[in-house]
């Protein structure tokens, strides 16, 4: 081959320069956003199942309670945590804590570009900030 | 030969009819129904506004002004030859002629609008009987619409939420409903679940509107049925509805307390 230095010393400065978006990220770029969610304003310490369940599964969580109160007439919902009772309602319970649904619901929704339609029919609370 | 060819008869009669025997069906439990003692309704005008009102509050109904294309309605009124016009009334009592009269849903116990729901948005609920919706579930196309006999059900053409009257709404109110969607009056499940009476009974004071369980022999609905004559909507269709109208004589009213008052005196003439 001739020339051999010059076309692998070319092709390596090529190499850098194609890959260097990625390796520039990693090393200069600040970590992504990470949503921030508002603590209830109540106070509250414990929602109605365990945080790290909620946070992967309130949705289907939400849907079982929706399903269980309209086609089913079953109101209650009984904690797998702890064995508490609750109302199985989005406007009077969930977000009786979650107050503040721009600071808790809309902060993940927008991050992770999901637009759930909850809030075409129910009502939101009024924001207490 | 003669008492082949009758029984033939019976039962082409029966099978052409398609409904045979008019028993009324069985629910597992109870079996809600109302009774709108239309002889009481018919000194009150004002209660009218007010039951439908009362509805309109309780269960957030957008009121679009007078485009009637526009209109949801649970509980509405209509003159009572036209909401009876199958019963064809000649000559008609005063006190009923042109009489604004309330309607609502009917909760059939043979419901023609869940049979045709392509996604079972509408059901008959087993325990009570009452003719349930599923607004998260109803996708719009309007079937129910057509096959209730009753114009019940009310299609939301636009988006509720953009209804002048609704602009206050805050969380502790009744959910909207969303375009695309059909409703109508669902005896107030959300305040049975509560024991509550619907909202439409809960503001009659004197008994205009009585609601309860017609498989009781006890309940009050059964006593005002036993005891006067009611009519039900289309009633030939074998719908089997569950709202019935007491259409006695008003008179009766007045012949029931001067008669119980004489039956006191007399009680306190012995002692």
């Amino acid at each position: 081959m001739y020339d051999a230095s010059k076309i692998v010393a070319g092709l390596a400065v090529f190499a850098v320069l194609a890959t260097s978006p990625l390796w520039f990220n990693q090393i200069s770029a600040a970590p992504a956003d990470e949503p921030e969610l508002q603590a209830p304003p109540n106070g509250a310490t414990q929602c109605v199942e365990a945080t790290e369940y909620m946070r992967a599964n309130h949705m289907d969580l939400l849907n079982q309670w929706r399903d269980s109160v309209v086609r089913d007439d079953q109101r209650m919902y009984v904690s797998k945590l702890n064995g508490k009772e609750y109302v199985m309602s989005l406007q009077k319970t969930c977000l009786d804590c979650h107050s503040n649904k721009s600071r808790f619901c809309d902060s993940c929704h927008t991050y992770a570009a999901v637009q759930p339609y909850c809030w075409d029919c129910h009502l939101v609370p009024e924001e207490a900030q | 030969m003669k008492s082949s060819r009758r029984g033939f008869l019976k039962f082409a009669g029966l099978s052409a009819s398609g409904t045979g025997e008019h028993e009324p069906p069985a629910t597992e439990g109870k079996r809600l129904a109302m009774v709108v003692d239309l002889r009481k309704f018919s000194k009150n005008d004002e209660l009218l506004q007010k039951c439908v009102d009362a509805c309109n509050s309780a269960h957030s109904i957008p009121d679009f002004g007078d485009d009637p294309k526009n209109e949801v309605k649970w509980i509405w009124t209509e003159n009572f030859e036209t909401a009876f016009h199958s019963q064809e009334f000649h000559f008609i009592r005063e006190d009923l002629k042109g009489k604004p009269t309330l309607l609502m849903c009917n909760h059939c116990d043979n419901p023609p609008c869940t049979r045709v729901c392509p996604t079972e948005a509408t059901w008959k609920r087993a325990a009570d009987g009452v003719v349930m919706m599923d607004w998260h579930r109803c996708i719009g196309c309007r079937y129910c619409i057509v096959a209730c006999p009753y114009g019940s059900r009310s299609f939301n053409w636009k988006d509720p939420r953009t209804a002048p009257n609704l602009a206050g709404l805050g969380s502790e109110s009744y959910p909207t409903r969303m375009r695309g969607v059909v409703e109508k009056c669902t005896f107030c499940d959300e305040r049975l679940a509560r024991g509550e009476q619907p909202a439409c009974v809960e503001v009659c004071e004197n008994q205009e509107m009585v609601f309860g369980d017609l498989n009781d022999p006890e309940s009050e609905v059964r006593q005002l049925l036993t005891e006067h004559l009611a009519i039900r909507r289309k009633s030939g269709l074998g719908t089997q509805p569950e709202v019935y109208y007491i259409v006695d004589d008003p008179r009766t009213l007045m012949e029931i307390a001067p008669a119980a008052e004489v039956y006191e005196r007399e009680e306190g003439g012995h002692d």
